[in-house]
């Protein structure tokens, strides 16, 4: 996959010091984390120091210091959605995937990541599953998303493979 | 595009606009929100287009794709008009029929009409509908009206008529005095008189000042600002503008949480247009006022939300706030005098300034007036948003608009406010909702977030989730709120895993005291609410736990075990198959059993049970029946 390189994604915006958040988010949505040297490159072009620029890039949740999974599966934690109980969503995803409340396979397939509201209240539990967002969640649902992403990627490999 | 130069073309604009939507043709209007996109409007959207175009009648109908409607758990809606017939639950493969049978004839597809909870009847059209006849909806009935992709749709109900009003006929000083006469007080939690907070940065020195929209909306729970944003994002701009008029400024910022892209764009889309049409930018309606509006992106921080850390965000840096004693109004973003309101306040202003200050007055109460958009979620039948007049009593709110308790379970507490507000019991459900009488029971009407909460909800486990909530969102500035929270959090979860003792109570309390008194900011200083308002009238579930180590409602794991009722059990073997812990054993068709040692009671395998034979435990004693 080819990024827009992050001196591009700057573009006009050198040597404006505040635009580094929107700077880093635009970095984060076109390569999915902020790496060590788009965070240099960062620092140089909108004269920033370098600790400022991971100081902000470790203080906002949608900043990413680690590079995601392929596909991402977003749960929503909010108020609303944790008394219809969103917490089951969580065990559910993180005891298939084989991980402790969340976070990233070893293999880089899959990212869980808990957000504390996603303002879709009224329909919750919600999920959002590579961009798209489902209503009403239930562990069976989210189980059987993830193994149809599974199975798909293990028909892909045998693909590559044959 | 042609630019508006004049206040007369405006006028001429509208009436044009206006009467090429006056000629009785048929409308098609599908929620397009956030919600409904979550249920599949987007492909019924594109089924309708389809359809339309099929049956030949893209030129004779016209499809309208509105931003959120508020009756999000019905989604996705749609409503024809002339017949305002109204469909609910639509699926792309039902657009076929509905086109043919109520766009092409008029007749009513029955199955598609909403069922009103309480007596089970059908309901035909949207006026009907209990949900929506109980409310007072001024802002919300706007995103019905309109695309919020097209300034013209906005045009055509009157948009930017206000700020024309108040580029010919008002003084600066003659909008403030219009806009305190209302008594709009913020709604972004604080309640701050708007008037107030303008005139102070009219009065502030300095020849540069700034404009800035909260649509940071971090509070879990609540989505109003959403909403508004992406249904009517120049109803917002219009309000910054005569805002701005009115302080003095000539920039302005919209700060919106990333997590809202659909707000982000709709947002971009009508700065864009409203450009085009010479609405922002210099020399407005040929007024000689200059003004224009920039998206900053918040970065999914909740203290963000607060005044000084919005405005560092927007400045590039870390949102950690400052000390106000010196008030942004005169020293806010980039230490200049700025006027900071949330997306309802901004929205509200356009229909103060059209109707009239005695207009908006005439509705609510005495210290809090006009309408105010809640977010009705949780364990209540319809979920939505809401807007009634400040003092409509929650009972109202709760029952006559939100259809009561969703699954048969007795109500009993609303959460209201946020992670800031409180925990407010069923018996004093008849309590006003306005600023004061909220904050005088302990809580606060804050964004309007109002949580259900039914038996099946732990009030000790609700104050351990806004505390962990608060603690990941504390910008650790403070001393108060990073280690008050944290011990708070750490007493509480000593409660909610039976390590508590009955002389954490008092101590719980005279930390959420210190914490309050002390904090730096509104995060710290409303962080204990949460615990308070269940400590106050909640004290009994702690007490259950703490001495009889039980949780009444089910929740808090350390304390219960999940059971499975031999007699209801057949041994189909789902919960067998469900269990991500391999904690269930069973042959088939005999009945299965739980292992204590080995479950990790996540209740996986209770909401998979078709037979309802798994319930949860506590000391022996069944908790809330499932």
């Amino acid at each position: 996959m080819t990024h827009a390189s992050v001196e591009t994604i700057i573009g006009e915006r050198r040597s404006q010091p505040h635009q580094l958040i929107e700077v880093l988010q635009d970095i984060q949505e076109a390569h999915g984390y902020i790496s060590q040297e788009a965070a240099t490159t960062v620092s140089a072009h909108l004269g920033v120091p370098l600790i400022e620029v991971y100081r902000a890039a470790s203080f906002y949740k949608a900043l990413s210091l680690e590079p995601r999974g392929k596909h991402v599966i977003t749960l929503c934690m909010g108020t609303a959605c944790h008394v219809r109980g969103s917490h089951v969503l969580l065990d559910q995803a993180s005891s298939k995937l084989g991980m402790d409340n969340g976070g990233t396979t070893k293999d880089g397939l899959f990212t869980v990541e808990r957000v504390n509201c996603l303002g879709a209240c009224a329909i919750g539990p919600v999920a959002v599953f590579n961009d798209v967002y489902h209503h009403h969640m239930t562990s069976a649902k989210l189980s059987s998303l993830i193994d149809a992403v599974l199975t798909a990627e293990k028909a892909g490999e045998a693909d590559a493979q044959g | 595009m042609p630019r508006v130069n004049a206040i007369g073309e405006l006028s001429t604009l509208q009436e044009r606009l206006r009467a090429g939507r006056a000629n009785g043709e048929t409308i098609l209007t599908v929620c397009g929100g956030t919600g409904c996109q979550a249920s599949r409007s987007g492909a019924v959207i594109d089924a309708v287009r389809a359809e339309l175009e099929r049956q030949g009648l893209s030129d004779s109908v016209k499809l309208r794709i509105t931003g959120c409607q508020g009756f999000c758990e019905q989604g996705p809606i749609m409503v024809i008009d002339p017949s305002n017939v109204f469909y609910c639950h639509i699926e792309p493969e039902d657009v076929g029929e509905i086109v043919a049978r109520s766009v092409q004839g008029d007749e009513v597809i029955e199955r598609l009409l909403y069922t009103d909870p309480a007596t089970g009847k059908k309901v035909r059209t949207e006026a009907e509908i209990p949900f929506y006849r109980a409310q007072d909806r001024v802002l919300l009935s706007k995103n019905r009206q309109i695309d919020p992709c097209s300034i013209e749709d906005y045009f055509a109900i009157d948009g930017y008529s206000a700020l024309a009003k108040v580029l010919t006929e008002y003084a600066p000083e003659a909008v403030i005095t219009e806009v305190s006469a209302s008594g709009l007080r913020g709604r972004g939690g604080g309640g701050f008189p708007t008037g107030r907070k303008w005139a102070d940065c009219r009065g502030a020195s300095g020849d540069e000042k700034y404009v800035v929209c909260n649509a940071d909306e971090g509070d879990p729970g609540a989505y109003m600002d959403r909403s508004v944003l992406e249904g009517d994002p120049h109803a917002v701009l219009e309000g910054m503008s005569i805002g701005a008029w009115a302080v003095g400024a000539e920039r302005g910022y919209v700060y919106v949480r990333k997590e809202y892209p659909l707000a982000v764009e709709h947002t971009r889309t009508a700065i864009t247009q409203a450009r085009e049409y010479g609405l922002l930018g210099e020399n407005i309606l040929g007024s000689g006022f200059n003004f224009d509006v920039e998206v900053a992106r918040g970065g999914g921080a909740f203290v963000c939300g607060e005044s000084t850390a919005l405005m560092a965000s927007i400045e590039g840096k870390v949102g950690e706030p400052r000390p106000k004693d010196v008030h942004t109004v005169e020293d806010g973003l980039w230490h200049r005098p700025t006027t900071l309101n949330n997306v309802e306040t901004w929205a509200n202003i356009p229909s103060i300034i059209q109707n009239g200050a005695a207009w908006f007055a005439s509705k609510g109460t005495e210290g809090s007036r006009g309408t105010k958009i809640f977010a009705l979620t949780g364990q209540v039948r319809n979920t939505g948003l809401v807007e009634v007049a400040m003092g409509t009593p929650l009972r109202k709110i709760i029952f006559d608009i939100g259809g009561g308790a969703a699954n048969g379970r007795g109500i009993k507490a609303v959460q209201t406010g946020g992670p800031s507000g409180g925990c407010l019991p069923a018996e004093l459900f008849d309590l006003a909702v306005d600023f004061e009488t909220l904050a005088q029971a302990g809580s606060m009407v804050g964004s309007g977030g109002m949580v259900v909460m039914d038996e099946k909800t732990c009030m000790v486990d609700v104050a351990k989730y806004f505390l962990a909530f608060l603690l990941d969102e504390s910008c650790g500035k403070c001393v108060p709120c990073r280690l008050g929270i944290d011990r708070m959090l750490e007493i509480v979860t000593d409660i909610t895993e039976g390590r508590g003792r009955p002389e954490q109570l008092p101590l719980l309390e005279e930390l959420a005291e210190t914490v309050r008194e002390t904090s730096l900011c509104a995060l710290g200083k409303t962080a204990p609410n949460p615990v308070v308002s269940t400590l106050r009238y909640f004290r009994e579930e702690y007490m259950a736990h703490i001495t009889e180590k039980r949780c009444p409602a089910g929740v808090c794991r350390a304390l219960i075990e999940y059971v499975i009722d031999e007699e209801r059990c057949t041994g189909c073997g789902v919960c067998l198959r469900a269990c991500p812990h391999g904690a269930i054993s069973g042959a088939k068709k005999e009945p299965h059993v739980i292992d204590p040692l080995t479950c990790r009671k996540c209740g996986i395998c209770a909401e998979g049970c078709a037979f309802e034979a798994i319930t949860i435990h506590s000391q022996g004693v069944p908790c809330y029946s499932m």
